[in-house]
């Protein structure tokens, strides 16, 4: 049933493109009975869950190498599936309507779907490979999604910087899981929960904290590699509100909840996720008040909320764990319906900017209701989900005893900016002076309503009555996160306390804000200074040295002449050998120049002669000549050193070699002197380097025997296994036919490639003879 | 005799490569020839050169009496020999041919594809 619900969505994602050929955008409703589906069999979990269990299953994968497909069902990974699988109905619905009559809605359809599928087996997997594998795929679905409008220059390049960002941390993270293995020993994440003492004395508990710390930054988007969220925002919007709002971008958030009982709990966990936390929810409320476009605002908020989840997790007491949960789900439901609603504006009114759109209350009275209630949860207002969860964010940092202070501030400095940005979004649009608009908007159909009106309405139901959350799924999920039971009591109402105090100011200066919202913006984009900040200008440096560096490389290495591809090749292996030998082998190889007979002598004097004047001469027969008074003289030394079937076939060869180019030679030009002189003298050299790493080579091998040699073997069993008194062609023809077999084949194959040649030439001149 | 031979292996090496390292395509292919050779001469050497003892089985036994050359190099050897000469027909007619097309015989003045 596990192995069915992963993969179901990949299934049906290969069927997309053909069923939405085939049904048009009605096909959404029928894509969401999938997700619809996943969501009702894990809502089955909740009771048995909430009562502590947790379910285990085990899937044999690679068995040798300990990779196993094993899922893990326990509180956390059951909130996360319920929000992946209840979001995913309504955005599947959604896009049918969206992104209706879409040229490439197949498509589309195929990615979410595939996303979906490994988004649900990163969250339940237990194996920390089949973890990484799904996790991967989600960077590779999202790009795919970013990129989706692939004529637009500006998708292109916003899905590359998203892919190479959360790619490139993922190379840390798989060093991270990996030896997080080694130390723990085992892959399985239940085994790992368990052995937090022994990863965490362990000397790489430095290193694998912060290998895993990159991944997950780089996925959820934490400061100072915040940048590629926002432009992640040039995908469609439903893609936006589900990909790089409710989903994946906590993917990341995922990741350190679900190893927090093995590595968190340390000073370097609380400080590192605490500061880079707080940063980027510092940063991201900042930008969503300086910035005025629908997603964008929506966009930073989301790094808002997420630096907040990565802070609340480094804070690591039981009152932030509470908090960290609450805060997930709050944010879930109402980013998800904002999205909607601003894809909705744009889908209606044709604009993309807070700027151009007002009053639109009167025509879409249905999106103002429901973009209205989802604001109110994300600005903490009573009595929203989104209050509670704000109420314990202040509370638990108030109690954070490490860089407590720092934090608090930010916490309230960005809970202040975040009920302007939440105004910018539930006010501006619907309430003011209409502007005038592109298209006349009305309220959209059902299909476009559905899911910001059901998850709206989410986000005041569980205000209003807490409990359901707490006891379906957030007392499990945050007792899985601490690894212990956490008391977990949510209620709208504290009492008169710090907490309430710091909403009220976040809630008057927050509006105090948005009155003046334009002259704020203003003053803030005035502040060019800000955009320098973060990683997008090192990104782009990066990426630009990368081009350049590649353009030279292949200058220097791909620049179209042999002989420098010769004399890279044969320096690196002059290099390579000289070295080995130096450092190796440093005593200088034996030289015995006995036993030197006079025949022999002459043999070789007159091969090396032979040879240095085939280099120097200047005519062709000369060449020619000589090559084959080196070749015959080859021959005579086989001979006379024990291989007469060599010198014979040498024999032959060389006088076809010398047939050969005397009929070729003499129908091409006469030598030419091309190079100049400085280069033939560089050349030498190098010639004359190699050639003497050669005869040192050689000098050694001659003594060295690091293996017994096998032609023992052929020596003993020619003639009693293959009855044949010729070692040579024994070896030949029986004991390595299929090598003798694969060098006719070659040798056949030249015969024809050489006969083509001829032939083809024979053709062209017929062709030329017509007219 | 060995070390003799050594040093004919590394001139023809050189030899070799200084050839194949001209612009003009006929001495690359002089280059490839001596290049085969050297190799050949390598591996011979390497195998150890016995004089007057070639790899036979006498009639009437079993076994090759005492020490005789190591077959397995002259197996390699042979079958080298055969493909260096398949390769030098090949690249020798399609030097031919491309000096019909493009007239040239200077490399430099035929690398415009490789680009």
């Amino acid at each position: 049933m596990m192995l069915t619900a992963v993969f179901a969505g990949f299934v049906l994602a290969a069927l997309a493109p053909w069923l939405t050929a085939r049904l048009g955008g009605r096909v959404g409703w029928l894509f969401a009975l999938l997700p619809a589906a996943i969501f009702v069999w894990l809502a089955g979990y909740i009771p048995a869950i909430a009562a502590g269990e947790s379910f285990y299953y085990h899937y044999p994968w690679i068995p040798g190498l300990d990779i196993n497909l094993t899922f893990l069902l326990d509180g956390l990974s059951l909130l996360f599936g319920l929000l992946i699988s209840g979001i995913g109905t309504f955005i599947m619905i959604y896009a049918g309507k969206y992104l209706d009559g879409h040229q490439y809605q197949g498509r589309f359809f195929l990615f979410l779907l595939a996303f979906m599928a490994s988004m649900l087996g990163l969250v339940l997997s237990s194996n920390l490979i089949a973890l990484f594998v799904f996790w991967e795929l989600t960077s590779i679905t999202s790009y795919m999604l970013i990129g989706f409008n692939h004529e637009d220059e500006k998708s292109r390049k916003s899905a590359q910087q998203g892919l190479y960002v959360t790619v490139g941390g993922g190379l840390a993270l798989m060093t991270g899981l990996v030896t997080l293995a080694m130390v723990g020993g085992s892959y399985e994440l239940v085994e790992l929960l368990g052995s937090s003492e022994v990863v965490q004395e362990h000397a790489l508990y430095l290193p694998i904290l912060l290998l895993i710390l990159l991944g997950t930054f780089t996925k959820s988007a934490q400061v100072p590699f915040h940048f590629w969220l926002p432009n992640a925002m040039a995908a469609p919007t439903p893609v936006s509100a589900y990909l790089h709002s409710a989903t994946m971008v906590k993917a990341g958030v995922y990741l350190m909840a679900r190893l927090h009982p093995t590595l968190g709990g340390t000073d370097t966990w609380m400080i590192v996720l605490g500061l880079f936390g707080a940063a980027t929810m510092f940063t991201g409320s900042l930008m969503a008040i300086r910035s005025s476009g629908l997603k964008s605002v929506l966009a930073y908020s989301t790094v808002m909320a997420l630096g907040t989840l990565t802070m609340l997790l480094g804070v690591g007491t039981p009152t932030a764990i509470a908090a960290a949960v609450t805060f997930l789900l709050a944010h879930s439901l109402y980013k998800g319906a904002l999205f909607m609603t601003a894809g909705n504006i744009t889908h209606e009114t044709g604009h993309k900017d807070f700027r151009d759109v007002g009053g639109l209350r009167r025509e879409m009275p249905v999106s103002t209701l429901f973009g209205g209630l989802a604001a109110l949860s994300l600005a903490g207002i009573l009595p929203f989900f989104g209050f509670i969860g704000k109420e314990l964010m202040f509370e638990a940092v108030l109690e954070a005893n490490t860089i407590g202070t720092l934090i608090t501030l930010l916490a309230l400095a960005s809970g202040i900016m975040t009920v302007a940005a939440a105004a910018i979004v539930g006010l501006r649009p619907w309430f003011g002076v209409r502007k005038p608009t592109k298209h006349t908007p009305h309220d959209p159909p059902l299909a476009q309503l559905l899911g910001p009106g059901v998850l709206a309405s989410l986000g005041l139901l569980l205000g209003l009555l807490p409990f359901i959350a707490e006891r379906s799924v957030l007392s499990a999920a945050a007792l899985a996160i601490a690894g212990e039971p956490v008391e977990l009591k949510l209620s709208l109402w504290h009492g008169f306390n710090l907490p309430l105090l710091m909403s009220a100011i976040s809630l008057l200066v927050g509006l105090t804000i948005y009155w003046k919202w334009d002259t704020v913006r203003e003053l803030l984009q005035a502040r060019r200074f800000i955009d320098t900040l973060g990683a997008e200008r090192g990104y782009d440096a990066i990426m630009r040295a990368l081009v350049v560096v590649s353009e030279w490389q292949t200058r220097v290495l791909q620049n179209g002449h042999l002989r420098y591809y010769i004399l890279t090749t044969v320096m690196t292996l002059f290099a390579l050998l000289a070295y080995t030998i130096l450092t190796r082998y440093p005593v200088w190889p034996g030289v015995d120049f006995s036993g030197i007979e006079l025949q022999h002598l002459v043999i070789a004097v007159l091969i090396v002669l032979a040879a240095l004047v085939a280099v120097s001469t200047h005519s062709r027969l000369g060449a020619v000549a000589t090559l084959g008074a080196v070749g015959f003289g080859v021959a005579l030394m086989y001979v006379m050193f024990s291989a007469p079937d060599v010198g014979i076939t040498q024999v032959l060869v060389e006088t076809l070699t010398v047939i050969l180019l005397v009929l070729v030679l003499f129908r091409l030009p006469g030598f030419l002197d091309l190079t100049e002189h400085s280069t033939r003298l560089r050349d030498a050299i190098v010639a004359v380097l190699m050639g003497g790493v050669f005869t040192l080579l050689l000098l050694m091998a001659i003594d060295v025997q690091f293996f017994p040699s096998i032609s023992e073997y052929f020596i003993e069993h020619s003639y009693p296994s293959a009855h044949g008194r010729n070692i040579v062609n024994v070896i030949l023809v029986d004991f390595r036919t299929l090598d003798t077999l694969g060098e006719i084949f070659v040798l056949a194959l030249a015969a024809v490639g050489v006969y083509a040649m001829i032939k083809l030439r024979a053709e062209d001149r017929k062709e030329g003879d017509r007219p | 005799m060995e070390s003799l031979m050594a040093i004919v292996v590394g001139i023809l090496y050189a030899t070799a490569l200084y050839m194949m390292l001209r612009r003009s395509i006929i001495k690359l292919v002089i280059g490839l020839i001596l290049l085969s050779n050297a190799a050949n001469l390598l591996i011979f050497t390497a195998g150890g050169m016995t004089p007057a003892a070639p790899p036979l089985v006498p009639e009437g036994m079993l076994q090759p009496e005492g020490l005789v050359a190591d077959p397995l190099t002259q197996a390699l050897i042979l079958t080298a020999i055969v493909i260096s000469f398949g390769v030098l027909a090949f690249a020798v007619v399609l030097i031919h041919r491309a000096y019909e097309v493009v007239k040239q015989d200077d490399m430099d003045m035929m690398k415009d594809t490789d680009r």
